[in-house]
């Protein structure tokens, strides 16, 4: 079950900010994310997602980094709460 | 010899930074991965002479692709590394410098695109950041020049401060210290460059910035190619140069063997620069006058494009299509670049993860992509029967890519990762660095072009005097005028096609074919065998097991097409 403030980047909408908790994926895709600065507890932005279960691009750091659709699905987000 | 190396995250301006150093030119584009091999050069530090290496770009020591695995294996090579830091990302690129730290290799830290921190509200403690990491750090704009002095007398200091092997979150624990001590943030409202990079990976802006940036590429190419062809070149051909191969022509006798050769047939008083066929001629013509001008024109948009950063944003628009030719969005790189010349574009395939990739993308490129020689050819033979003829050539070419992907998808075995890459910041040119690398290309077309061009006519000549050609012609008649509908001597073109595919387009205009051969020629001609230098690249990339495989779909998939062009049309 997911929490309730949490979602994975495919499900999060364009502009939403948030932390990431977890990467559901084996140690290959861990680790490629990872050399890009994206990892759990890392603060990352949602930039926008293409149709058709295209790539998501995030704002992670100062950089933007892209990812396919399958890759996004397997993180998971902390959003922020807006008061 | 001492080595250093130059290494880095991808799209840092490691090759801009060697440049600077060495004199050596290189290619610079802004995107990840621009760099697919090293490049080696020589700096004097004091009375010692070092070499230095221009290493791929690479996220961390553990490689994801060819090109990294050729960074992380020049690695060990090396005595001392510059390790190039982007100053607007030191989070990112710190990763990389712990791990080489932990490796003790002794490290001068170059902070790159430190003009671009001011701008960005980013504010670095140097004096901190020297003192955490306990290696020299120069501020550098490797674009300018700027620090690159201070870089050169700091080499001699590189040392290794000699930190335990970490994991990996004991890194990011360690980077989150050094950037809170170092490095102040203020927050900036969007400028309009960042504005327009938000929009160019949505949909709706996305998709109506790929046209327009579509349509803009192919008005600014003709231009430029049509501009330069019909008020520089054709003019001083016709003008200035027609008149001394006439005399010459005169002086050689008017005819004859050694005539034909230079000058070339002349018929009624006048040379035809494109069928006359002799070195001072068609030699001269077809690459200074009808490829050049698109040679210049194609590679001043493609460095536009790779110098502003569109083309990684290209690559998110194109992923979910290009997964359905066994691709991800990335391998859009490849074959843009087949569009100017397929050599470099299957060298590029190394930024691809898989083998898979890779065999799909360097099939694709040297069967269906025509490069910037052929094309102007095209532009400039078939264009003249109308433009409903290029547009056949084009439309047939991009059904085959289409086709032959989709197939390949399901045909060859082993996976496409997905798309994961870093994406530029939108950069204004920098322009004598983009005029350099736009006279890099044209240099290699010329020098590769005009030798093969000049050789290939004193051949050709040769061999129709002693009637080999005939032989050939003959046996292969079946094939060539049975299934391709194409007169027997068009075999000729096809050999020729194998050195160079524009001067086989030229000859082919010799023939005196109908509209409809030429386009069934043109194609046959581009999807045929690579030209030699491509041929080269192919073996060495893909081995030879694989080579043949891919040479197999292109004799299969042109056959099949050339044949079916010809029952259609």
């Amino acid at each position: 079950m997911l929490h309730k403030n949490h979602n994975t980047l495919t499900k999060m909408q364009a502009g939403q900010s948030g932390t990431v908790v977890e990467i559901r994926g084996g140690f290959g895709l861990v680790r490629r994310l990872n050399a890009l600065g994206i990892f759990p507890g890392k603060r990352i932005t949602k930039i926008s997602s293409m149709l058709a279960r295209g790539p998501v691009t995030i704002e992670v750091d100062r950089g933007q980094v892209a990812m396919g659709f399958g890759m996004a699905n397997r993180i998971l987000v902390q959003l922020d709460v807006i008061q | 010899m001492r080595k250093i190396l130059l290494v880095g995250n991808p799209n840092v301006g490691k090759s801009v930074l060697f440049s600077r150093l060495t004199g050596v030119r290189t290619i610079a584009s802004n995107y990840p991965g621009t760099t697919i091999s090293y490049t080696q050069g020589f700096l004097k530090l004091g009375e010692e002479k070092v070499e230095i290496i221009d290493v791929p770009g690479t996220y961390s020591l553990e490689p994801n692709c060819e090109a990294e695995e050729i960074a992380l294996q020049m690695l060990n090579t090396g005595d001392i590394a510059i390790n190039v830091v982007n100053a607007t990302n030191l989070e990112r690129s710190l990763y990389l410098t712990l791990q080489l730290m932990e490796r003790g290799t002794p490290l001068v830290i170059a902070l790159n695109l430190w003009d671009d921190t001011t701008h960005r509200g980013i504010e670095i403690d140097l004096d901190k950041l020297r003192e955490l990491l306990g290696v020299p750090v120069i501020p550098t704009v490797a674009v300018s020049g700027e620090g690159i002095k201070e870089l050169v007398e700091q080499i001699p200091n590189a040392t290794s401060p000699n930190i335990p092997s970490r994991t990996t979150a004991e890194r990011w624990a360690t980077i989150g210290e050094i950037i809170g001590q170092v490095q102040r943030i203020e927050h900036r409202h969007h400028t309009w460059l960042e504005r327009l990079q938000d929009a160019s990976v949505r949909p709706l802006t996305g998709g109506i910035t790929a046209i327009g940036i579509l349509i803009f590429t192919f008005l600014v190419i003709r231009f430029i190619g049509e501009s330069l062809i019909n008020y520089v070149l054709d003019p001083l051909f016709n003008t200035l140069w027609a008149p001394v191969v006439m005399a010459l022509s005169n002086l050689l006798g008017g005819s004859g063997f050694l005539h034909d050769i230079v000058v070339g047939k002349v018929t009624g008083g006048e040379v035809n620069f494109v069928e006359a066929f002799g070195l001072l001629s068609s030699g001269l013509y077809v690459p200074f006058a009808m490829v050049l001008p698109y040679i210049v024109a194609f590679y001043f948009v493609l460095g536009l494009l790779e110098d502003v950063g569109y083309l990684p944003r290209l690559a998110i628009l194109m992923d979910t299509i290009m997964h359905r030719l066994g691709l991800h969005g990335y391998a859009i790189i490849p074959n843009l670049l087949g569009l100017g010349c397929n050599v470099p574009a299957v060298l590029s395939t190394r930024i691809l993860e898989s083998k898979r990739e890779r065999f799909i993308a360097s099939t694709l490129v040297s069967i269906a992509v025509p490069c910037a020689a052929l094309q102007a050819m095209i532009f400039g033979l078939v264009g003249q029967r109308g433009a409903q003829y290029v547009v056949m050539v084009y439309g047939t070419l991009f059904a085959v890519w289409i086709l032959l992907g989709i197939i390949m998808h399901h045909a060859v075995k082993g996976f496409t990762p997905e798309l994961l890459i870093e994406i530029p910041p939108y950069r204004m040119p920098p322009w004598p660095i983009a005029f350099q690398k736009l006279w890099m290309r044209i240099y290699a077309f010329l020098a590769e072009a005009v030798p093969i061009m000049l050789g290939a006519i004193v051949v050709i000549n040769v061999l129709y005097s002693v009637h080999v050609f005939d032989a050939i012609a003959n046996v292969t008649a079946p094939v060539i005028t049975g299934l391709l509908g194409l007169p027997k001597e068009a075999v000729t073109s096809l050999f020729i096609g194998f050195l160079r595919k524009d001067v086989a387009l030229g000859m082919l205009a010799r023939l005196g074919l109908t509209s409809k051969q030429l386009v069934v020629a043109s194609v046959v001609l581009a999807m045929f065998f690579p030209c030699i230098a491509t041929f080269v690249v192919l073996l060495r990339e893909l081995g030879v097991v694989d080579m043949l495989k891919s040479a197999g779909i292109m004799v299969l998939a042109t056959l099949i097409t050339g044949g079916l062009l010809n029952l259609i049309l």
